[in-house]
């Protein structure tokens, strides 16, 4: 029955690492990272792909010992008399410390780093503002049109009866009235984008795996991200925080332009407003 | 400390049935019926994981007779998005709440700590039966709220703000719904403050002659440091949701920003902050994953102790160890808030800390497996269910690496991988130590042997279908998959449903194994064969030097007398391979503590 | 003797009323008018934006050869006003029995109709057409209505509710923002305008009557009109886009 156990451990971590390693599940399906198409991933996917060495070394290391210790101790003869362990408690404790200590300082000194590289470097100068709203069960999006100035936002007068997603009074207020709002983001290759979010209702997030982005909507709060998006294509802006009962539902689609498409696109776009 | 034993808790016992059996007073009757309730919790939970797993597998399937349930969830048996997030969220309050909590800790706390420590009975045996009481009116309000017109809450187990503070305009079941289950939250803290009160008091006055701290067993120990945070972190959770009934039903706004809009309705909230609900709840949240671990990590020790024919390789280290990740789980909380609009500078400030609480859960492994190393290892479905545990403990463990980091949380923050990673770590680990704990105790709790042979197939249904059912979360979570959806109709996410049906097929598997232990436990209660002794894996800690079943006052006329440590196990010189605590035959061994 | 006859006269004049209330449904059917007339918008008709789907890639392909506008003034080209509703102030006969029950669907991520009109003893029926799941919200004022909140997934069979008291109750899908229409529950005889303007409120007893036009979002007019016997009475009204 213990040997039975050791093997099963064994069998068990080995095909539990075959999806990490190969990153496809049977049937072709893949079930690695989604693709970077972003400046700032690749320090998030090496860190990935560190702690990925690591902590796999450590589980198969660990579940292997575990299975044959199992194995080895589980029979024992009427005699054999219970031996301790060699090194002892302390030498584990100082085995413990040096080798697991040393790589969470380092993979938290380099994650640091990666995290920085988003979240501690200032959006430049000439990037390109667009605006989120996040609310149940759907994001729209805001651009400051040819006056490159975003309007006041009236909560009071958010409608989605009326499309005012974003409560704007084109009558009064000078800015907003060439603000053009859309359902879906398109954004122009290669140039950072300063992300404004804020909630209109609840929790929300803004989610796009292949940006490698991430970012809670908090009501009351504005937050911000910057980016900048390298691949022309279709990406989903997808939640990730449970708004409700629709939250499955709430997504947009990211387009990545070519500048020439996008001026074309946003021209479009204004003169649906 | 010695004295207080002899006459801190004298009750005679019971004669009637209603004081005997319901409001009981004796510790190891309320044990019993924190089980039962655990039991119960459990086998509901499990029901609702069953529908919401077939749901995600197919999600157009009908489930026959599902309309039965709730007739507005599940029309003409068709599960709606609001249904499916109610009966998780419920899923998860129950297990959290009233299974993971309640039976490796309360239940087993409440029936072993006394005996262990050789105490008569809690110090306080009112506040103790009013803990199991107050618990218990806490899961009959939960239970209500699958009653109210709109049903139970739809906002997770973890009950953000301001989708639960808002009222039935966000959605269905958050009006009512959201106060019943804060009713019941509140009320299950008030159960597990008196409890916790009741289990330090055990371990630090009732102790009995000899039992100084160091010869506690094990699980002892995990319970005294659980109950320890408990009191740190269910006094916390109380007030929390306690604003938020307010903000429901009396119109404050604690946790509720101005000028939000639902509905193209201006909410009368203002003034109020999101994020204090995250912090209050994860500053009870964090802590809460350990309360559920550390009694499971304590009774799996005293098993292997038991199977391996050893003693660790240091008691003390084991105790240190659970004892800084106790100290620890309350500086990580933030790392559940990695990208919900803290500063990021925070964000690097509780990454740390969390980092380093895996050297203590590697050394608590090293400890385990150095332990292993040249033991007399006994195979039964308690040790088996020990190990298993260490081997579940290991792969949810080392998940925490990814989620340690706020950059690669990025990519896994509210993915499959987090629920992979909780799962695997804290239920299906603590699970684990309940099993053990069970085939363990089972002939101390009731007299009778449960059946060994139906003990092994159900652990290894469970062992092998919960690693089924939870690795593929993993690799889904890496594929982008986010939680809590009733439906993937993202483009990205239609190719994963297969993996889906995988997981939904070895749940309904590993779920009907339970079904093995559930006959198991109820048979061998009225028919399995009686216990050859008082001590039928030749334990050494107390409970196994006293009657089977423990008699009222749990040692009759005698009161113990402790001469070693917990665990003396193959003692060279000794008699047979074991010395109990109450032997008083000498010891020479380097290890006695002294 | 003289009981005899009295008991014989009771006994006719019971028989009479009996009759008469029996057959009073019958009698007056005959002798019931209808109230006719066209709702007209003063002065251009707003523009309506289009609404954009892209969030949900089913609604943007049942829509794919009419784009959907927002339909809060639907103006003919002659000026006519669809959706507006109008019913009969103070009505206090009986309830305005329809044959048929109303059905309110969700078709291509829209409402077909955008106004539904009530009768306040009236069960309706929402279907939903679509592959996508929708969540009807109605949300009347609650101190009037009682509100609820239910989600159709694809499938899911037609749900069945009724409104207790008179109110315009603006109706929204959340999950597809865009999707908003009202419940209009009136008292007595009521009739919606149709794409032209016109209306035709059926079997209204003759008698004087103040009919109120109702149109989105709150806008209410009223006019008197006489019905006759068998008759056709007509109310014309203009609106005004705000």
């Amino acid at each position: 029955m213990a040997k039975l156990l050791a093997v099963t451990i064994v069998i068990i971590a080995i095909l539990s690492a075959i999806p990490i390693i190969t990153h496809t599940w049977p049937g072709n399906i893949s079930v690695g990272l989604p693709q970077d198409i972003s400046t700032h991933g690749v320090l998030i996917d090496e860190q990935y792909a560190d702690t990925m060495l690591e902590a796999g070394i450590c589980f198969l290391i660990s579940q292997f010992v575990l299975a044959y210790f199992i194995w080895k101790f589980s029979q024992p003869k009427p005699g054999d008399k219970p031996r301790r362990f060699p090194g002892g408690a302390a030498g584990l404790v100082i085995a413990a410390f040096l080798l697991v200590g040393t790589e969470c300082l380092a993979l938290g000194v380099f994650g640091a780093k990666a995290w920085g590289n988003i979240y501690f470097t200032p959006p430049a100068a000439d990037s390109m503002p667009v605006q989120v709203q996040a609310g149940q069960f759907a994001f729209y999006f805001r651009y400051p049109g040819p006056d490159r100035k975003f309007g006041p936002l009236h909560a009071n007068l958010i409608s989605e009866a009326n499309a005012n997603f974003f409560g704007l009074d084109t009558t009064n207020d000078q800015d907003s009235k060439d603000d053009i709002v859309t359902a879906e983001m398109a954004i122009p290759v290669n140039r950072e984008i300063h992300l404004l979010m804020h909630s209109k209702d609840l929790g929300h997030s803004f989610f796009v795996p292949e940006l490698r982005i991430h970012q809670d909507f908090v009501p009351g709060l504005d937050l911000s991200v910057h980016f900048t998006a390298t691949k022309i294509g279709k990406y989903e802006i997808v939640c990730t925080q449970l708004c409700g009962l629709g939250h499955y539902n709430m997504k947009a689609y990211l387009e990545v332009m070519s500048q020439g498409d996008y001026d074309a696109w946003l021209k479009q776009q204004a003169a649906l407003q | 400390m010695h004295d207080m034993s002899a006459h801190a808790v004298h009750h005679g016992a019971p004669t009637s049935f209603i004081r005997k059996h319901i409001f009981s007073l004796d510790h190891k009757v309320i044990g019993k019926q924190y089980y039962g309730m655990a039991l119960i919790a459990v086998l509901v939970g499990m029901v609702l994981s069953w529908i919401m797993r077939l749901h995600l597998g197919w999600g157009n399937l009908a489930i026959p007779g599902l309309h039965l349930l709730s007739k507005a969830g599940a029309p003409g048996d068709v599960m709606t998005p609001e249904y499916y997030l109610q009966l998780m969220t419920m899923h998860g309050t129950i297990m959290v709440f009233f299974v993971l909590t309640t039976a490796p800790f309360t239940a087993f706390g409440n029936y072993f700590l006394p005996i262990q420590t050789g105490a008569e009975d809690m110090p306080f045996p009112h506040f103790n039966m009013m803990s199991f009481w107050v618990t218990f009116s806490g899961f009959i309000v939960l239970m209500a709220s699958f009653f109210v017109s709109d049903g139970p809450t739809l906002g997770g187990w973890t009950q953000y703000a301001p989708l639960s503070a808002v009222g039935s305009v966000s959605g269905p079941g958050q009006g009512w719904g959201v106060v019943l289950w804060a009713i019941s939250i509140g009320l299950f803290c008030v159960g597990q403050l008196f409890g916790s009160l009741n289990f330090i008091t055990t371990t630090l006055d009732m102790r009995c002659k000899g039992m100084s701290l160091m010869r506690l067993p094990l699980s002892a120990w995990a319970w005294f440091i659980t109950s320890v945070m408990g009191l740190g972190a269910f006094a916390v959770l109380m007030p929390a949701v306690i604003l938020l009934i307010l903000d429901q039903v009396a119109g404050t706004s604690f946790f509720v920003a101005s000028n939000l809009v639902i509905n193209d309705q201006l909410l009368p909230h203002s003034g109020g902050s999101t994020l204090l609900w995250q912090h209050l709840f994860w500053f009870f949240g964090h802590p809460e994953v350990y309360i559920a671990l550390l009694p499971g990590m304590g009774i799996v020790s005293h098993v292997l102790v038991t199977s391996m024919r050893k003693p660790m390789l240091s008691h003390r280290v084991l105790i240190y160890s659970m004892g800084s990740l106790a100290v620890l789980s309350y500086m990580v909380y933030g790392h559940h808030m990695f990208v919900a609009g803290m500063n990021p500078i925070s964000s690097l400030a509780f990454s740390f800390p969390t980092l380093i609480i895996t050297i203590p859960s590697t050394i608590i492994v090293l400890i385990w497996l150095g332990s292993l190393y040249g033991s007399k290892l006994r195979i039964t479905s308690a040790s088996l269910f020990a190990l298993g545990f260490i081997s579940v403990f290991i792969s949810g463990g080392i998940s925490g690496f990814f989620l340690a980091q706020p950059s690669i949380d990025i990519m896994l923050h509210a993915t499959y991988f987090v629920v992979g990673h909780f799962h695997l770590v804290m239920a299906v680990a603590a699970m684990f130590g309940i099993f053990s704990g069970t085939y363990f105790w089972f002939p101390k709790m009731f007299g009778r042997m449960m059946n060994e042979p139906l003990g092994k197939i159900h652990f290894w249904c469970t062992f092998v279908g919960t690693y089924c059912i939870f690795m593929p979360f993993h690799y889904l979570g890496i594929a982008g998959n986010i939680r809590r959806y009733q439906a993937f109709t993202d483009d990205y996410l239609m190719p994963l449903i297969p993996v889906h049906r995988f997981i939904t097929v070895a749940a309904l598997f590993t779920g009907a194994a339970q079904l093995i232990f559930l006959y198991n436990l109820i048979y061998s209660r009225f028919k399995g064969p009686v216990a050859p002794n008082d001590n039928p894996w030749e334990g050494t800690s107390l409970e196994w030097s006293t009657a089977t079943p423990p008699p009222h006052n749990n040692w009759g006329d005698k009161m113990p007398v402790v001469y070693h440590d917990p665990y003396q196990y193959s003692v060279e010189g000794a008699k047979e391979d074991y010395i109990m605590q109450t032997s008083p035959e000498p010891v020479h061994s380097a290890d006695e503590e002294k | 003797m003289m009981g005899k006859k009295l008991a014989a006269l009771l006994s006719a004049i019971v028989l009479v009323c009996c009759g008469a209330v029996i057959l009073n449904q019958k009698v007056s059917a005959a002798e019931e008018g209808k109230i006719t007339g066209t709702v007209k918008l003063d002065g251009t008709a707003p523009h309506m934006r289009g609404i954009d789907m892209s969030k949900d890639p089913y609604c943007v392909k049942a829509n794919a050869g009419t784009p959907a506008h927002l339909q809060t003034w639907e103006v003919s080209s002659g000026g006519g006003v669809e959706n507006a509703v109008i019913s009969i102030q103070g009505w206090t006969g009986a309830a305005d029995v329809e044959k048929s029950v109303p059905v309110f669907d969700q078709k291509n991520c829209m409402y077909t109709p955008h106004v539904l009109a009530l009768d306040t003893t009236e069960t309706f029926k929402v279907i939903t057409s679509d592959q996508t799941a929708h969540n009807i919200h109605p949300l009347p004022n609650p101190m009037i209505n009682v509100g609820w909140n239910q989600s159709q997934p694809p499938g899911a069979p037609p749900i069945e509710r009724s409104w207790k008291n008179t109110e315009a109750i603006p109706v929204q899908c959340n999950i597809h923002p865009w999707m908003h229409g009202w419940f209009v529950v009136v008292k007595g005889p009521y009739g919606t305008s149709d794409a032209d303007g016109k209306y035709t409120i059926e079997n209204v007893p003759p008698g004087s009557y103040t009919l109120q036009a109702w149109h989105e979002p709150d806008q209410t007019q009223t006019a008197k009109v006489t019905v006759t016997a068998g008759g056709t009475a007509t109310a014309d009204f203009t609106l005004k886009a705000k």
